[in-house]
C-alpha cells in the first residue's frame, strides 16, 4: 500500500490560483530547467550520480491547479518507467503521476505531507517528490531535454 | 445511421437501478484502470445511505463520527478527488469514462474535463433553471444540485457526479461542514446552498436527456450489468470501506486531542 501522505490546507499554503501564470512564478520556471530531462507525462528527472529526483513540471502543476494531497510510495520500494507512482489531487481530481524511469525509491519528500502546495510553488526544487536509484540508466536517453519538452507543452497546449 | 454519426467513438451505456454506492464505486475504478473502452454509468438511485468522502478524506474532518458510529452508516472513501456526500435512493448518479483520444479536444486535467462536462449537461438542462457549471458544482442560480469528482490516468479519465434529486435534512447531519467550501457559498447554511433536482425536471426526462446528449458525441450501445466483463481484475483498487474499528479509533483519537487541547 503506498504511504499515504496527508495534506492540510494550513494558512500558510501557497494558495496558487488557476489564473497564476508562469510569468507570476520565479523567472528561472518560466521555461523548463536546463540540466533535466522530461517525460512526455510531464514528469521531469534530474540525475546526479546515483540518484535521480523526480517530481512534475511547472506545466502539469499549473494545469492541475492547486494540489491538496500527495500520495507517494513507500520508501526501499520500487518504481518502474511509465508506471504509476502515486497521485495528486487537485480541484476534485485525482492524478497520477507516473515514473519516467525505473529504480528503487530511497528517499520520499515528507515535505508534501503538511505542504502539498510545494509542488505549485517550486515544483522543481521544494516540490520534488521521490528520489531513486535508477536500476536501468539508459531510460533517461528515451527522455526528452528542456527545449525539445518546452516545444512539447506548447504543441500539446495549441492541439487543444 | 445519420452521416454526422459516422466516424464517432463508440460508448458502452449501463443503466443501474438502486446498486449499492460501493458497488458502483469499485466497478467504476475497474472500468477506468482496466478497460479500454469508454461508459457511461448511470445509477438511478442506491439502496441505502452511505457516505462517500474522497480520496484524500478524513472522517474526523468531515463525519460527524458519534452518530456515524451509532447508526452505523457505512463510511466509503472513493477514488476520485472532491468532497464528501451522503447518498441514498434519492441521489442519481452519472459516471463518464473516456480514452482521452475519443475525447480530443478535452486535455486531461481537471478543469478542461469540468468544462467538458459543463458543456455536455448544459444540452441537458437547455431552458431549465438558469443551470451552471459554478466553480466545479453544477448549479441551478447559485444552489447546489450536483457535485462531481475526477480520476485522471495517463490515457483515459473518469467524471462522476452524485446528483440531489432530493435530500433528506436528518441525513445531511451525519456530515460536518467542511473546511474547504466553494466560493460562491459565501456564508450560507446547507438548506439555504443546496436545491433538489426534483423541483426543476422529471427523473426519468434527465436520465434520457442524459444519454442523448451523451450520444451527441458518441455512438452508444447499451449493455446490462452482467455482460460487463469482468475477466480483468489486476488493477490497483483504492475504493474501501471504512471499518467500524477504524471509524471508533478515529473518534478516540479525536477526542482524545480534543482534551488535550481544553487541558492546555
Amino acid at each position: 500500500m503506498a504511504l499515504r501522505m496527508w495534506a492540510s490546507s494550513t494558512a500558510n499554503a501557497l494558495k496558487l490560483s488557476s489564473s497564476v501564470s508562469k510569468s507570476q512564478l520565479s523567472p528561472s520556471l518560466d521555461a523548463s530547467p536546463q540540466g533535466l530531462k522530461y517525460a512526455n507525462s510531464h514528469e521531469w528527472v534530474k540525475h546526479e550520480g546515483s540518484v535521480a529526483t523526480i517530481g512534475i513540471t511547472d506545466h502539469a502543476q499549473d494545469h492541475l491547479g492547486e494540489v491538496v494531497f500527495v500520495e507517494l510510495p513507500e520508501e526501499n520500494g520500487s518504481v518502474s518507467k511509465e508506471k504509476s507512482f502515486g497521485a495528486v489531487e487537485s480541484v476534485k481530481a485525482t492524478s497520477e503521476i507516473l515514473s519516467p524511469i525505473s529504480g528503487e525509491v530511497i528517499e520520499v519528500n515528507k515535505k508534501l505531507t503538511e505542504a502539498p502546495g510545494l509542488i505549485n510553488s517550486s515544483p522543481y526544487e521544494d516540490g520534488w517528490m521521490i528520489k531513486v536509484k535508477p536500476s536501468n540508466p539508459s531510460e533517461l536517453e528515451s527522455l526528452m531535454g528542456s527545449k525539445e519538452y518546452t516545444k512539447f507543452c506548447e504543441e500539446e497546449d495549441a492541439a487543444h | 445511421m445519420s452521416v454526422k454519426r459516422v466516424g464517432l467513438p463508440l460508448m458502452n451505456v449501463v443503466k443501474l437501478r438502486g446498486t449499492p454506492i460501493l458497488q458502483q464505486l469499485l466497478l467504476e475504478e475497474r472500468l477506468l484502470r482496466s478497460s479500454s473502452a469508454n461508459w457511461c454509468i448511470v445509477n438511478d438511485g442506491t439502496n441505502l445511505p452511505n457516505i462517500v468522502m474522497g480520496l484524500s478524506g478524513k472522517p474526523c474532518e468531515l463525519v460527524e463520527l458519534e452518530p456515524v458510529i451509532r447508526d452505523q452508516v457505512p463510511v466509503i472513501k472513493r477514488f476520485t478527488g472532491g468532497g464528501t456526500v451522503i447518498v441514498d435512493e434519492n441521489t442519481l448518479f452519472v459516471s463518464l469514462i473516456c480514452n482521452r483520444n475519443d475525447v480530443p479536444d478535452v486535455q486531461p486535467y481537471p478543469r478542461s474535463v469540468m468544462a467538458w462536462s459543463g458543456s455536455l449537461y448544459s444540452q441537458v438542462f437547455n431552458g431549465i433553471g438558469d443551470f451552471q457549471l459554478r466553480e466545479n458544482d453544477y448549479v441551478f442560480g447559485d444552489r447546489k444540485f450536483g457535485g462531481n469528482a475526477q480520476s485522471i490516468t495517463r490515457n483515459r479519465w473518469i467524471h462522476h457526479t452524485s446528483f440531489l434529486w432530493d435530500y433528506s435534512e436528518s441525513n445531511m447531519a451525519y456530515l460536518k461542514l467542511p473546511s474547504r467550501v466553494p466560493q460562491y457559498r459565501l456564508e450560507r447554511d446547507h438548506t439555504d446552498f443546496v436545491c433538489r433536482m426534483k423541483d426543476y425536471i422529471e427523473r426519468a426526462g434527465f436520465i434520457e436527456k442524459t444519454i442523448k446528449a451523451v450520444g451527441t458525441q458518441f455512438m452508444l450501445k447499451e449493455l446490462s450489468f452482467d455482460e460487463i466483463d469482468d475477466s480483468c481484475r489486476e488493477h490497483l483498487e483504492t475504493t474501501r470501506l471504512l471499518t467500524l474499528d477504524e471509524l471508533k479509533e478515529t473518534l478516540a483519537k479525536t477526542t482524545q486531542n480534543e482534551s488535550i487541547a481544553q487541558a492546555v
